[in-house]
C-alpha cells in the first residue's frame, strides 16, 4: 500500500544532511564543554607540577626568604607561614563581621522590610555591589579604613575591606536560606503568641542556619583568594611573623604568591606554585566543609 | 485571668522594635558602601582633575603620571583593558554559550552532575592562581608558536581571563535556556524539527536576553579583572594592535600604584582614584545594562 | 461533572448522547491511513498501554476519550513518536502510516513528524511574530514555494486570518489564549501534513474559544486526518466520526463509529463511563 510520497519517512536528502550538521554541532558543543574541564585540569596539573619538590613541611612553618634555595628541602627553611596564619586571621575576622552584618541585613529584607522604595533600593543596590570590581573595594578600604579611620595597613582594615566585598554575596545566600523556612513554622510560633523578634530568634534563624553557614563559608572562600583589595589596603609582602595585633601589619597568602610570582628569578616560580597549592588546599577544605554542612542538613 | 482583662497592645514587644532597628542598620551598611565608593572615588579624583583637564585625560595618548615627562591620557590603559576584554570575549562567549547548550539540551543527567561542579570549581579558583597559570603555562605555549612573544603579553592575559569567565557565561546562559518551557521544544519536535533545530532555532532565540545578559556581566568581570592581567599582560601602557606585546590595563595600573612607593597627595596617588572612577563607571554601566536586558527577558514569560 | 464547564451549554443538550444531533459526518475517503497493531508502551516499569490495535480512517476525525491516566495521550504520542523524547518510554508493536511501520529502523522520527503534525494541550506559540510562528515549519522543512501565501492559507484554514492579518509582525504571545491555540493549529498545518494530532487542544480555553476550535476541527477534516484526545465526551460526540474509548490501565475497550459508541456501546464499562457512572 506504500505510495511513493511515503518513502519520505526515512532520513534521506536534506534531512540526512541536517542530521549530519546536528551531529557535528553536538560534537562542537561537547568539545566546548571540555575546554573548561581541560583548562581546569591543566591549571591544577601545572601548579602541582611546578611545585613538585618545593612543597615541604618547612614551607608551612617558616617565613619567606629572599633566597630561593632556602625554600628547598634541606635548605635553611623558608615558606608561607606568616601569610598562611595571616589569611586565617583575616578570614576569621571577616567571618565574624559578615555573619553579623549579612544575616542581619538578610533578616531585615526577608522578615521585616515592607515592600517600599527603600527596600527595593537596598535590593537593587546589593545586586549592583556584587558587580563592582574587587580592586575598587580596595580603594574604598584604602581611603576609609586605612586613611580616614587611621587604622593603617592593618589586619582590621584588611578584614573590614573584605567584609564589604563579600557582604552582598552573603546577604543573598542568607536571604535564600531564610526564604526556604516554611511559613507554616512561622505561623505555628505566632499561634502560641510569640512576638516577631521571638519568631525570628526561635524559628527562622535555627532553621535557616545551615543554609546561612554554607553560603557564608562559600563567600569566605572567595574572600580568602582575593588579592587586589588587600593589596590596595597595603598587605605586607615580607612579614616574618604572623600578625600580632588587630591594628598591626599583616600578610596573606594571595599577596605572598603575587610577590613571589613577579620576582624575575625562575626558582621563585616554583615557590609561587607551592604557595598556590597551599592556597588551593585551604580553599578545598573550606568548600568541603560547606558541602558537608549542606548535605548533612539537606536530608531533612 | 478573665477574658475581660486581656487588653490588646499591652504585650511589651521591645525585642521586635530593637531587632528591626539593628537589622535595618545592617542592611543600610550596603547602601553606605555604595555611597562610600562613590564618595571616595569622586573626592579622590577632584584634586587630580584640578591638575589635569578632563579633555586631556580622555584624549591624550600617553599615560605616565608618576615618571617624568608626565602625561595623563588614560587611553593607553583603556586600550589595554579593551584588548583583554575583546580577547577574553572571543574565548569565553562562544565556548561558554556552546557549553550552556550542551549542558541544557544534550548532556544526560549523570554527565551534567559531573560537568556542572567542575565548572563551578573553575569559577572558584583565585585570580592570582590564574595569573600564575598564565605566566608559567600559557605564555610559554604562546612563545613556542610565536618566539618573538615577550614575557608579558596581552594574548596570555586575554586567554586566561577568557577561561576565567567561561563558567559565568555558561552557568547564566544555561539558566536562561533551562527556563525555556518544554512546551516550546515539543512544539518544534511536533513540526518535524531536529534536535539541532530545536536547540538553535527555538531554545537559543527564546533565551537570547538571558544569554546576552550573561555576556555583558562576563565582559564587566573582564574589565575589572586585576591580578591575572597584571601578572600576565604586564605594566607597560601601550596602544598596540599586536597582542604579543606588553600592555597595561586600568586595573594593572592601580596595582602598580598600590604596590609602589607613591606618596599620599602626589598626582600619582590621585590618579589612582581617577582611574578607579573610570573603571567603576564602566562596570556599573555594564551591570545596569545586564539587568535591563534581563528585565526585558522576564516579561516574555509572565 | 467537570467537562460540562468547558462547553457552550446554550447550544448543546446536556445528555452526552445529545452530541449525536450535532455531529457532522465527514465522509472521508474510506481508506485507512493509520493502523495500530498490538501497541504496548511502558514508562520505566509501568505499562501504560496494553495491546492497542485500531484502524484510523483517512480524512475523518477520530476521537480518543477516556478518564485521565487511561493512556489516550500516550497512544497519540506513539503515532508521531513523540514518546521517543521521553528517556524511560519503550514502545512495542507496530503503528503503520499508509502501510509503513513508523517504528521501522529506516524511519526517521523527524521525517515522520513532518507528515504527522501535532497540537498540544497548552497553547505553545514560539516567542516570535505571528508570521514567523506559522512559517517556522515551512522554513525548517526547506519549503521552496511562496511562504507568504502558505502562511496566509494556513491562517485562513485555522480561522485566524481575519483577526491577525494586521498584526502578523507582533509576537504570538500577544494573542488571546484561543487565538494562540488557533495559531498553533495554523503552525501545525502550514507544512501540509497528512495527519494532525491534537492533545486536548481546547482544555485550557474558555467556552467561546472552545467552540471556535471545534468548528475548525470539523473544517480541517476535509483536508486532513485528525486524531484528537479529549476528556470531554460532548466534544467527542460533536466533532468526531470515530471514537475510541480507553479505560484505566491503558486498554482500548471500544472503537467504532461515534454514533454507535455513544448510543449503543457494546461494553458495559463504556456505557457506565459514558453515562457518568464511572470515570
Amino acid at each position: 500500500m506504500a505510495t511513493e510520497e511515503f518513502d519520505g519517512l526515512d532520513a534521506n536528502g536534506s534531512l540526512a544532511r541536517k542530521r549530519l550538521y546536528g551531529r557535528i554541532f553536538v560534537g562542537v558543543c561537547f568539545l566546548s564543554t571540555l575546554v573548561g574541564v581541560v583548562a581546569l585540569a591543566l591549571l591544577l596539573a601545572d601548579v602541582i607540577y611546578e611545585s613538585w619538590g618545593w612543597l615541604s613541611w618547612e614551607f608551612l612553618t617558616y617565613p619567606p626568604s629572599r633566597f630561593a634555595e632556602n625554600y628547598l628541602p634541606g635548605g635553611r627553611g623558608a615558606g608561607i607561614y606568616p601569610a598562611l596564619v595571616g589569611s586565617i586571621f583575616l578570614i576569621v575576622l571577616t567571618a565574624v563581621f559578615t555573619v553579623f552584618l549579612g544575616v542581619g541585613a538578610a533578616i531585615y529584607l526577608e522578615e521585616y522590610a515592607a515592600d517600599n522604595r527603600l527596600t527595593r533600593f537596598i535590593e537593587a543596590n546589593i545586586a549592583n555591589l556584587a558587580g563592582v570590581p574587587s580592586i575598587v573595594y580596595g580603594l574604598l578600604g584604602l581611603a576609609i579604613f586605612v586613611r580616614a579611620a587611621g587604622l593603617g595597613s592593618s589586619l582590621l582594615a584588611g578584614s573590614l575591606t573584605l567584609t564589604l566585598l563579600i557582604l552582598p554575596i552573603v546577604i543573598v545566600a542568607a536571604q535564600e536560606a531564610i526564604r526556604a523556612v516554611p511559613d507554616s513554622q512561622r505561623r505555628a510560633a505566632y499561634g502560641v503568641g510569640a512576638t516577631k523578634w521571638e519568631v525570628t530568634r526561635d524559628v527562622v534563624l535555627p532553621s535557616a542556619l545551615p543554609g546561612i553557614m554554607t553560603g557564608t563559608i562559600l563567600s569566605l572562600s572567595r574572600a580568602i583568594g582575593e588579592t587586589a583589595p588587600i593589596l590596595m589596603v597595603g598587605a605586607a609582602t615580607s612579614m616574618f611573623r604572623p600578625p600580632y595585633s588587630l591594628t598591626g601589619p599583616f600578610s596573606a597568602m594571595p599577596m605572598q604568591i603575587f610577590d613571589w610570582a613577579r620576582l624575575p628569578q625562575a626558582e621563585f616560580q616554583h615557590v609561587a606554585a607551592a604557595g598556590s597549592v597551599v592556597l588551593l588546599t585551604v580553599l578545598l577544605l573550606m568548600n568541603a566543609t560547606a558541602i558537608a554542612i549542606r548535605n548533612r542538613y539537606d536530608t531533612r | 485571668m478573665s477574658g475581660a482583662d486581656i487588653t490588646y497592645g499591652e504585650v511589651s514587644d521591645r525585642g521586635t522594635a530593637i531587632a528591626r532597628v539593628v537589622f535595618l542598620a545592617c542592611a543600610l551598611v550596603t547602601v553606605l558602601t555604595t555611597f562610600g565608593i562613590v564618595l571616595v572615588l569622586i573626592t579622590g579624583s577632584i584634586p587630580f582633575f584640578r591638575e589635569v583637564s578632563i579633555v586631556e585625560f580622555f584624549t591624550s595618548t600617553e599615560w605616565s603620571p608618576i615618571i617624568r615627562p608626565r602625561s595623563y591620557g588614560i587611553l593607553p590603559l583603556l586600550w589595554g583593558t579593551m584588548l583583554i576584554v575583546v580577547g577574553s570575549a572571543l574565548v569565553a562567549l562562544p565556548v561558554g554559550t556552546l557549553t550552556a547548550i550542551y549542558l541544557s539540551e544534550y548532556a544526560n543527567r549523570r554527565l551534567r552532575r559531573v560537568l556542572k561542579p567542575t565548572l563551578e570549581i573553575l569559577a572558584g579558583i583565585p585570580t592570582i592562581v590564574y595569573g600564575f597559570f598564565a605566566i608559567s603555562f600559557i605564555t610559554p605555549q604562546i612563545q613556542r608558536v610565536f618566539p618573538e612573544t615577550g614575557t608579558f603579553n596581552a594574548l596570555s592575559g586575554a586567554i586566561v581571563v577568557g577561561v576565567m569567565i567561561i563558567p559565568m557565561v555558561s552557568s547564566l546562559s544555561e539558566d536562561a535556556m533551562s527556563a525555556v518551557p518544554d512546551d516550546l521544544r515539543n512544539a518544534g519536535y511536533g513540526l518535524g524539527a531536529t534536535k539541532f533545530e530545536v536547540s538553535t532555532r527555538i531554545v537559543l532565540p527564546a533565551a537570547v536576553s538571558g544569554i546576552l545578559a550573561s555576556y555583558v556581566l562576563a565582559i564587566s568581570r573582564a574589565i575589572g579583572e586585576t591580578m591575572a592581567v597584571t601578572l600576565a599582560a604586564g605594566m607597560q601602557p601601550n596602544i598596540t594592535f599586536n597582542p604579543l606585546e606588553e600592555i597595561q590595563t586600568m586595573t594593572a595600573y592601580m596595582v602598580e600604584v598600590g604596590t609602589g612607593d607613591v606618596s599620599v597627595g602626589s598626582i600619582g596617588y590621585q590618579s589612582l582614584f581617577a582611574v578607579g572612577l573610570t573603571l567603576f563607571v564602566m562596570t556599573l554601566a555594564m551591570n545596569l545594562l545586564s539587568q535591563y536586558i534581563r528585565g526585558r527577558y522576564r516579561e516574555v514569560y509572565d | 461533572m467537570s467537562y460540562e464547564d468547558t462547553t457552550d451549554d446554550s447550544l448543546v443538550d446536556q445528555r452526552p448522547t445529545a452530541g449525536l444531533e450535532t455531529a457532522t459526518t465527514n465522509s472521508g475517503t474510506g481508506r485507512t491511513i493509520i493502523e495500530a497493531e498490538d501497541v504496548n508502551v511502558w514508562y520505566g516499569e509501568t505499562q501504560a498501554l496494553h495491546d492497542i490495535s485500531m484502524e484510523i480512517p483517512e480524512q475523518q476525525v477520530t476521537a480518543l476519550i477516556g478518564p485521565s491516566g487511561c493512556g489516550k495521550s500516550t497512544f497519540l504520542r506513539c503515532i508521531n513518536r513523540m514518546n521517543d523524547l521521553i528517556d524511560t518510554a519503550r514502545v512495542e508493536g507496530a503503528v503503520r502510516l499508509r502501510g509503513k511501520n513508523v517504528y521501522d529502523d529506516d524511519v526517521d522520527p523527524v521525517a515522520l513528524r513532518r507528515k504527522v503534525g501535532m497540537v498540544f494541550q497548552k497553547p505553545n506559540p514560539f516567542p516570535k511574530s505571528v508570521y514567523d510562528n506559522v512559517a517556522y515549519g515551512l522554513n525548517i522543512q526547506g519549503y521552496d514555494g511562496d511562504i507568504d501565501a502558505r502562511v496566509e492559507e494556513a491562517l485562513r484554514s485555522a480561522a485566524l486570518w481575519d483577526e491577525v492579518k494586521d498584526q502578523l509582525d507582533e509576537s504570538g504571545l500577544e494573542l488571546s489564549g484561543g487565538q494562540q491555540q488557533r495559531l498553533c493549529i495554523a503552525r501545525a498545518i502550514a507544512p501540509d501534513p497528512e495527519v494532525v494530532l491534537m492533545d486536548e487542544p481546547a482544555s485550557a480555553l474558555d467556552p467561546v474559544a472552545t467552540s471556535k476550535i471545534e468548528d475548525l476541527i470539523d473544517d480541517l477534516a476535509r483536508d486532513y486526518t485528525v486524531v484528537i484526545v479529549t476528556h470531554n465526551m460532548q466534544q467527542a460526540a460533536r466533532i468526531s466520526d470515530k471514537t475510541a474509548v480507553f479505560l484505566t490501565g491503558g486498554e482500548l475497550v471500544e472503537f467504532g463509529d461515534t454514533a454507535t459508541v455513544f448510543a449503543n456501546p457494546e461494553s458495559d464499562r463504556v456505557e457506565d463511563y459514558i453515562t457518568g457512572k464511572f470515570g
